[in-house]
């Protein structure tokens, strides 16, 4: 792990390994231990030695230093296709908490190297009913059970994985579009022309990362594989200030979101939680808890910038707003 | 001999057709080859520049390309089931629409999937598409059904094309030398004898029977693209047959006006006559009225039971969409119903006023079934860039696809240069058959 991190992240990464993702970490620094010794990279002794399963279920004892290697390894495509084994990931969004801070839409943004318009997540501002108050909904893909975009699919370009991720290989993409007109929750975005970002190389690509984008491909969000291989906690929730996005396993019936680590079956239990369009019969692994007994205002939300707000301009309750001259 | 001299009277009525260019048509080319050629620098602009120069956005992924897929390909399903039904049941006046049809089944069928291709956004990994192959995919479904319609509708035009060639091949002495031998390669050796007549004829019934079959499941895999995704506009299950009339309307009217086309500027009055257009009439009317029915029925379940995102796709259809709609769905289908129904209203001219209007507002129909939808999600369309929530087709798109409609009618043109457009072959059978029929009368 890098030293310059700041402190906050570090603890809420402890957190999320006391709560027994570090075998998953174990076995993703294995494999990546694998390849670095079949290169014949000397590693430098530390003294430090940490025992680790291997994909095969073998524990060897390994130089502490190789396992910060890991974030450099690269998940080709092909690799990516298997998914984190006995993981099934799921989130859960808590929808009394959103106050539309946008941090996980900037830090995701950032991490994928996304441009200002373009988001994997999204922030909707929903209202059930009329009688119903509206309320901020952080929108990422939700990795469905029975994925639409999948089944649709000519090349086998996007896919499901046994850990519950549905990612995007872009590499194998025709860009036919039919994944992002059958995704009901339009989680799917399309690179419509060349960005200079493309031809970054830097980073070998991988699915995982979704790093860097191809024009004319599809790309949507991709629940973080990378940092889940080094048992952090993706984007958005560990970005998030309001503690709003929980993520975690649904073997381990267990969610974080970096401050708190709840069972997962218990809270959505406890606190009526439920998934989007459950009618749809897509099975998503996002589930939010309704927005009741709010922390804050609906209001809060607006205190973005103008550009923003523009962006919710056909939403009756805003229009309604704007005619109060309260926004 | 008679036959013979018949056939040599024939090819001289026909050649001018094929060997004389007048200065219209000349000019027609010139126009025609001029609008595929700006069609085709936007698609050079589209493969460079990506689809950033069409008006599709993240919402509408799918705009007029698809539209025309749709248009084209049930274009060429109607030609088919047209065709076929024609040569399967002996239809006494079908000689002089029979090849018509023919020609707007295969053209249509290789121009409505270069439009396809123009959605997609990595023509470079095409062949993705057969290395990776998912057979779950209605996308790998539509690819076998077409490419298979495709052959399958060749292989019924060239069989309806050999007698021809032969009679071409055994009268072109004046022609040029080439000519001669595109006509000797193509009549691969038929003679007209008895045996190879009747076996010719069997096998041409066969296939208009199996085209028939073919176009159902092509053009009803075409609509499952759409039918079988969960959106609202789209997920309904009429959509198959639903497509499938809408294309034999849409197909009845195009080869109205072909034929009056083909009527007025080659002077083939005496072939096409008032009866084909009344004939081609009546089974627009009957068209339109399945279709409106069928048009309705959709309409009407979605309005009455008015689930939410129903009712959202029909408000924006009668907001921002308001006179497409009616156009669409009202002139589109009712004018033609009134034009065609009164015996007096029935003319060449009227027929194909009727026609015309009936393919705008299919066109317009299909429109309205594609973008509106995409334009109504699930969930409501927030937090995106301002232009990317409504979609209209930029000069890159109508460019294309004019070029789409200018290369089907230069190659129609350019087909109606190789052979004759009214078969010489069936205008001998015909008298062939008279014949008979008449020494039958003096026994």
């Amino acid at each position: 792990m890098k030293n310059n991190k700041p402190e906050k992240e570090t603890s809420n990464r402890r957190n999320f390994i006391k709560l027994g993702l570090i075998s998953s970490v174990s076995i993703a620094a294995g494999s990546s231990l694998i390849s670095n010794l079949t290169l014949g990279e000397e590693t430098e002794a530390t003294g430090e030695k940490v025992k680790l399963l291997t994909p095969d279920g073998k524990i060897v004892e390994v130089a502490a230093d190789n396992i910060n290697k890991y974030p450099e390894a690269l998940i080709t495509p092909e690799e990516s296709r298997k998914g984190i084994p006995n993981r099934k990931f799921v989130m859960v969004i808590d929808l009394a908490k959103c106050k539309n801070a946008r941090k996980c839409v900037e830090s995701c943004q950032k991490a994928h190297n996304l441009d200002y318009n373009e988001e994997f997540m999204k922030v909707q501002l929903i209202q059930d009913n009329p009688e119903a108050s509206p309320y901020w909904l952080p929108k990422p893909c939700f990795h469905c059970d029975e994925p639409p975009c999948v089944t649709v699919c000519p090349t086998g370009a996007t896919f499901k994985r046994e850990d519950n991720i549905v990612l995007v290989d872009n590499d194998r993409c025709i860009g036919c579009k039919f994944c992002i007109t059958s995704c009901p929750y339009s989680a799917r975005q399309f690179n419509w022309g060349h960005k200079d970002k493309f031809d970054d190389k830097s980073q070998p690509y991988s699915p995982e990362t979704s790093i860097p984008a191809a024009e004319g491909t599809v790309m949507k969000c991709d629940f973080c594989p990378d940092l889940l291989r080094q048992g952090k906690l993706p984007h958005c929730a560990k970005s998030c200030p309001m503690g709003v996005i929980y993520f975690g396993d649904k073997n381990e019936d267990i969610v974080t979101n970096g401050d708190e680590t709840v069972s997962f079956s218990q809270l959505i239990k406890d606190r009526g939680g439920y998934r989007h369009l459950e009618h749809l019969g897509t099975k998503p692994n996002v589930y939010y808890l309704p927005a009741v007994n709010r922390q804050f205002p609906l209001e809060r939300g607006f205190n973005v910038d103008e550009d923003i707000i523009e962006r919710y301009k056909d939403v009756p309750y805003v229009q309604n707003l704007k005619k109060q001259g309260k926004i | 001999m008679d036959l013979e001299n018949r056939k040599r009277e024939l090819v001289k009525e026909f050649s001018p057709l094929l060997l004389k260019t007048s200065k219209w048509s000349k000019i027609w080319m010139i126009a025609l080859i001029t609008i595929i050629l700006i069609g085709l620098y936007a698609f050079i602009l589209q493969f460079f520049k990506g689809h950033i120069v069409t008006g599709m956005r993240d919402n509408v992924v799918w705009g007029v390309y698809i539209i025309n897929f749709i248009f084209f390909v049930c274009l060429s399903y109607s030609g088919a089931f047209i065709g076929g039904v024609l040569h399967f049941f002996k239809t006494p006046w079908k000689n002089s629409v029979a090849r018509i049809v023919e020609i707007i089944t295969v053209l249509s069928l290789i121009i409505g999937p270069i439009f396809i291709l123009l959605c997609i956004g990595r023509l470079d990994r095409l062949h993705y598409l057969f290395i990776y192959p998912r057979i779950q995919s209605p996308i790998t479904w539509d690819i076998i059904a077409i490419i298979t319609d495709l052959i399958g509708c060749f292989i019924y035009l060239y069989l309806t094309f050999i007698p021809d060639f032969a009679i071409l091949r055994d009268n072109s002495e004046n022609m040029p030398k080439w000519r001669q031998k595109i006509y000797k390669y193509l009549a691969i050796n038929y003679q007209d004898t008895k045996s190879q007549r009747e076996r010719l004829h069997k096998i041409t019934r066969t296939m208009s029977t199996m085209i028939i079959a073919l176009a159902i499941v092509a053009y009803s895999v075409l609509a499952w693209i759409f039918s079988l995704t969960l959106q609202p506009g789209w997920n309904s299950s009429i959509f198959a047959p639903y497509f499938i009339i809408a294309g034999l309307y849409s197909g009845a009217a195009v080869i109205i006006i072909a034929m009056y086309l083909i009527r007025k500027y080659f002077k083939l009055d005496h072939y096409i006559r008032k009866i084909h257009f009344i004939g081609a009439g009546v089974v627009l009317l009957i068209m339109s009225l399945l279709y409106g029915y069928f048009t309705f029925s959709e309409y009407f379940s979605r309005w009455f039971s008015h689930k939410t995102h129903d009712i959202n796709l029909l408000e924006t259809l009668f907001t921002r969409y308001f006179w497409k709609f009616i156009l669409a769905n009202y002139i589109g289908i009712l004018i033609p119903i009134a034009i065609l129904f009164f015996k007096k209203l029935r003319s060449i001219k009227t027929i194909t006023i009727a026609a015309v209007i009936a393919v705008l507002g299919l066109w317009l129909n299909r429109y309205l079934i594609v973008v509106p939808t995409l334009e109504t999600p699930y969930l409501p369309i927030q937090d995106t860039r301002e232009e990317f929530i409504h979609y209209s087709a930029t000069w890159v798109e109508w460019s294309l696809s004019f070029a789409g409609i200018a290369a089907f009618i230069l190659f129609f043109m350019l087909i109606m240069k190789l052979v004759p457009i009214i078969p010489m072959s069936g205008i001998i059978d015909q008298e062939r058959e008279q014949k008979r029929k008449s020494k039958k009368r003096k026994k």
